[in-house]
């Protein structure tokens, strides 16, 4: 089975991980631009950070037959810093129409400050622009009125729900997430947001129909794997493959495709010129075979002695 | 001087594309000209490759003669549709030319890799190249070989500009990164002993890791083959690659030392092909024999 993991700070993850994924059927990655664990002091990091996953990170997944995707955006953490926030929204446009940037995003609210809020409409003005989809951080606290609010904001500045995914979803918001049409996608994140079995209930409680699954695996103790093995473990107890599919790859494709930036064909049958520049392809689902996900799982062993 | 090439790119751009896609970018240089704002430039740039697509060029003899005429060493087989636009979009913004490195720079310093390595080849086209020196080889420090080529590969720029160490340490890298060297513009013509001595050290450094090492590097070699690295010649000539005992033939007629020739002499037939032009570099590297 092939999946997609439309959440993920690659720029925090190492080879192992890569290959980790590869090998367990991840053929794309989406890396929302965001904080990275401590705040940025100036634009200058800001656009070495955005320069850095449209660019080396990209180039970097393709090594391991990854195609690696991005959304630019202010995260609302720092757009409580509003001499930075001003000189960010001022470049944002040079980085929103850079090649495999499949979103605004992510974007929304931390605190809830007035801040955090008006950058996050600016934001939403800009997709609306440059015809971009919307990649929304629901907040950690306050989580059930920020993820209304969120998407009442989105509802007044006209965007289609359509157009939006709703991200760290739980039970007690993807009801509402769902009933308003938004596409509603969870973070299988262990301890802060949500866990694999609990995401296979959700399936089973309300369906795959835009539902997303993805893994929001960063620099914190968090699993690359989780979309595959949410798929694994919806599987084994019983959700139709098809429901698996559509919230571990084809819905993240459809909602994320509305960019043009993202196709099915940069993995199944790749352009000669990105396997020239940015893609080696995966010599696993080339060569047809079931991946396996334990397969990478021995490296960090002590009894695995690299000897050449 | 850039006039030339970008009219020539215009016509190959207009000649391939379909009709509005070509308005929409005539619309755009157009405005770059009359407005070259980094805004206009930066959005310009990010749309081409949406409105135009990502074919390879099509260009025939005639086209690349053309080239050559218009910017000697200007090579463009293996452009791109959106690559050939991204460069003629940058050459319309540089206008009176005032600025244009600090902005070039700029760009490298945030572009994506299809931007970066269209950026890059770009070089030989761009006013003010003497400028442009730092940030080419900025693009030599680059992990991703497709941008170290678009720097090394069919491009004037490094031989014409880089000085002896620049050149060198590209020529190595190139050695290093697994890519190849014959695409090298001018690279007999900037062959050099203090090039054949770092290569005749990474040889070695890579015996020691038993790994083997690219036939090419023979080739800046040979010319400065003395005596003294003869033995180091007579290993590859003993290789197990096929290749790589061609590359050492040819590297021992290309040697001053005149212990070369007996070398060579004793490498029979391959002496032969040499002595018959049968067996060249060009030929050694479009014809690999070895994994034949």
């Amino acid at each position: 089975m092939m999946f997609i993991d439309p959440h993920t700070h690659m720029i925090s993850r190492t080879t192992d991980d890569y290959e980790a994924m590869a090998a367990a059927g991840v053929v794309a990655v989406i890396e929302p631009a965001f904080w990275i664990g401590q705040p940025r002091t100036n634009v200058g990091s800001y656009i070495d950070y955005l320069s850095h996953i449209v660019g080396f990170e990209r180039f970097r997944a393709g090594q391991f037959g990854i195609r690696h995707y991005c959304t630019i955006g202010l995260n609302s953490k720092e757009a409580n810093n509003e001499a930075l926030a001003e000189e960010v929204m001022e470049i944002l446009p040079r980085f929103a129409l850079k090649e495999g940037v499949v979103a605004i995003g992510e974007i929304g609210y931390d605190e809830q400050s007035d801040l955090e809020d008006k950058y996050f409409r600016l934001q939403l003005e800009l997709a609306k622009e440059l015809d971009l989809p919307v990649m929304i951080h629901t907040p950690h606290r306050d989580k059930k009125r920020g993820t209304s609010r969120s998407m009442d904001v989105c509802e007044e500045h006209g965007l289609p729900p359509s157009k939006v995914v709703i991200d760290h979803n739980n039970e007690e918001t993807v009801q509402e997430t769902l009933e308003r049409g938004f596409w509603a996608a969870f973070s299988i994140y262990p301890s802060t947001k949500m866990g694999n079995a609990r995401m296979v209930e959700i399936l089973r409680q309300y369906g795959a129909e835009r539902i997303i699954v993805d893994s929001a695996c960063d620099w914190g103790i968090s699993e690359p794997l989780g979309v595959a093995k949410t798929a694994k473990l919806a599987l084994e107890r019983g959700i139709p493959e098809e429901q698996v599919r559509l919230a571990c790859y084809q819905n993240a494709l459809d909602a994320y495709g509305q960019s043009g930036q993202i196709k099915e064909d940069d993995w199944l049958n790749p352009p000669a010129i990105d396997q020239r520049t940015l893609y080696e392809g995966n010599s696993i689902l080339r060569g047809g075979r079931e991946p396996k996900i334990e397969e990478a799982k021995i490296k960090r062993s002590m009894d695995e002695l690299i000897i050449e | 001087m850039a006039e030339q090439p970008s009219r020539l790119l215009r016509t190959w751009l207009q000649r391939q594309l379909p009709e509005t896609a070509f308005d929409w970018l005539a619309g755009q240089l157009e405005a770059l000209q009359q407005d070259p704002s980094d805004r206009k430039l930066h959005i310009a740039l990010g749309m081409i490759p949406r409105r135009l697509g990502k074919d390879d060029l099509a260009l025939s003899e005639a086209d690349l003669e053309a080239a050559e005429a218009a910017r000697p060493g200007w090579d463009p087989r293996g452009w791109s549709v959106d690559e050939a636009a991204r460069i003629l979009a940058l050459l319309a913004a540089a206008g009176a030319n005032t600025g244009f490195a600090e902005r070039f720079t700029a760009l490298c310093g945030s572009a994506e890799v299809g931007e970066a390595i269209a950026l890059y080849r770009g070089l030989p086209l761009y006013p003010d190249p003497a400028a442009l020196e730092d940030q080419a080889a900025e693009g030599l420090r680059t992990n991703m070989r497709a941008v170290f080529e678009a720097v090394a590969h069919r491009n004037p720029f490094p031989r014409e500009r880089f000085d002896e160490n620049r050149w060198n340490q590209m020529v190595l890298k190139a050695l290093f990164i697994g890519s190849s060297l014959h695409p090298i513009q001018g690279l007999d013509a900037r062959a050099n002993p203090a090039l054949a001595a770092i290569l005749i050290d990474y040889a070695h450094e890579r015996w020691a890791a038993g790994r083997p090492v690219s036939p090419e590097l023979w080739r800046c070699v040979g010319p400065f083959a003395v005596a003294s690295l003869l033995p180091d010649l007579e290993r590859a000539l003993r290789g197990e690659d096929e290749t790589e005992r061609r590359a050492a033939a040819l590297a021992l007629a290309a040697s001053p030392a005149a212990e070369a020739r007996v070398l060579l002499a004793g490498a029979g037939a391959l002496a032969a092909e040499i002595e018959s032009g049968a067996l060249t570099w060009e030929r050694l590297e479009h014809d690999p024999v070895a994994q034949a």
